[in-house]
């Protein structure tokens, strides 16, 4: 069923933003940290667990891949509702501030990436087909 | 059924609103990648641009500072666009994502992600201090929403800076979301943006989830995970090293009179 999917979603979303917010709590700051990036660990590992198992029928991936067609128009949708204004009446500085910063780090993602390559390249880069 | 019959309609199902209202906008921007770019720049990205052109005219007819969101009438917006179905939208990209992929690359992850803090932070401080803003307080302020636009309001709060530079710093974070929801596809190629090891580096690297989310999702959807996955720590990192560690440094080189 198509909500088996989503529920499975739905519990690694909760239970990852949840440890992000602990997370956070415990180191003092008022943010979550790594909640979604825990949530999607989760969901990699219990989906090829499931899938293992038998247990992820089509109807069952559907509830997830739904919500990753929707991405795009959600983060569209996000986009809409950015503070655009502000960050034009910010003036110079902060243009300058968000930029700068912003188009060195770019020219570091080359050097970092190539510094650090994986040695197993070749297995490494598949998408998705592991279902 | 008059006028006012229909706009307290729309403005009561609001969610279904944006729906079709995003649907419109992705449909032209399809068309206008595919017939007046010839696929040149791809139609998420001219979708991404369109809803930040949303965003500014949301902003300058309200004075608001959700975007679009504030007009009564897409105020489905900040429901669709908010942060739980982003978080969730975002999470269900990692199906079907290579764990192998991840754990390979999660060292060089986690050094992007504290040289893409550390160095944004400074760089930024370094233009605060360019236009002026030689104080210990504001460098830091301002450094901290080069990184995110959550990092420098978060860190200024901390540390007891003005009202007016927390703003600043809010609109230096958004310019970088904007920068790099548009900037990405257009550089990709340049620094290699093509696979999910250099996506990982990218997250960290960049960190700021909107335009990180957003620069994937028109440069490769499939990298979208990878990036993800560093760029969800970035902001949680900037507001733990900031206000504490950061600030010191700043403050060693520009001592508080």
């Amino acid at each position: 069923m198509t909500i088996y999917g989503v529920a499975l979603l739905a519990i690694c979303y909760i239970t990852g933003q949840l440890f992000g917010e602990g997370l956070g709590k415990m180191l003092g700051i008022d943010a979550n940290v790594g909640g979604v990036g825990f949530a999607m660990l989760m969901l990699i590992l219990v989906s090829d667990w499931m899938a293992q198992k038998g247990f992820m029928k089509p109807e069952t991936e559907s509830g997830i891949s739904f919500w990753s067609q929707m991405y795009i128009p959600i983060i569209v949708a996000m986009a809409a509702t950015q503070n655009v204004a502000a960050a034009v009446s910010g003036g110079l500085l902060a243009v300058l501030a968000g930029i700068i910063p912003t188009v060195v780090a770019f020219a570091l993602i080359p050097l970092l990436s190539r510094f650090f390559k994986p040695k197993n390249t070749e297995g490494g880069y598949e998408h998705g087909n592991n279902h | 059924m008059n006028m006012e019959t229909i706009i307290n309609f729309l403005n009561k199902n609001g969610l279904v609103v944006a729906f079709l209202v995003t649907g419109a906008v992705i449909y032209l921007a399809n068309m206008l990648s595919l017939h007046v770019f010839k696929k040149k720049v791809p139609g998420a990205a001219l979708a991404i641009v369109f809803g930040l052109l949303m965003a500014y005219i949301g902003g300058i007819t309200t004075g608001g500072k959700n975007g679009i969101a504030d007009i009564k009438i897409f105020s489905g917006f900040s429901l669709m666009g908010g942060a739980m179905l982003r978080d969730f939208a975002i999470i269900s990209t990692a199906f079907g994502a290579s764990f192998l992929v991840m754990r390979q690359s999660g060292l060089v992850g986690l050094i992007s992600l504290f040289m893409g803090v550390i160095l944004t932070f400074f760089v930024g401080a370094g233009v605060a201090f360019a236009f002026g803003y030689t104080d210990a307080k504001s460098m830091t302020t301002i450094g901290a929403g080069a990184c995110t636009y959550i990092v420098g309001p978060v860190t200024g709060a901390a540390i007891g800076a003005s009202s007016e530079l927390i703003v600043l710093s809010i609109a230096a974070g958004v310019v970088k979301a904007t920068i790099v929801a548009i900037g990405t596809p257009l550089v990709a190629k340049s620094i290699g943006l093509n696979n999910p090891h250099t996506a990982m580096v990218f997250g960290g690297m960049v960190g700021t989830n909107a335009g990180v989310m957003a620069g994937l999702a028109a440069t490769d959807p499939k990298l979208v995970p990878y990036g993800a996955l560093t760029a969800t720590f970035y902001t949680g990192l900037g507001c733990l090293l900031c206000p504490s560690l950061l600030y010191m440094v700043i403050q060693w080189f520009f001592p508080i009179q």
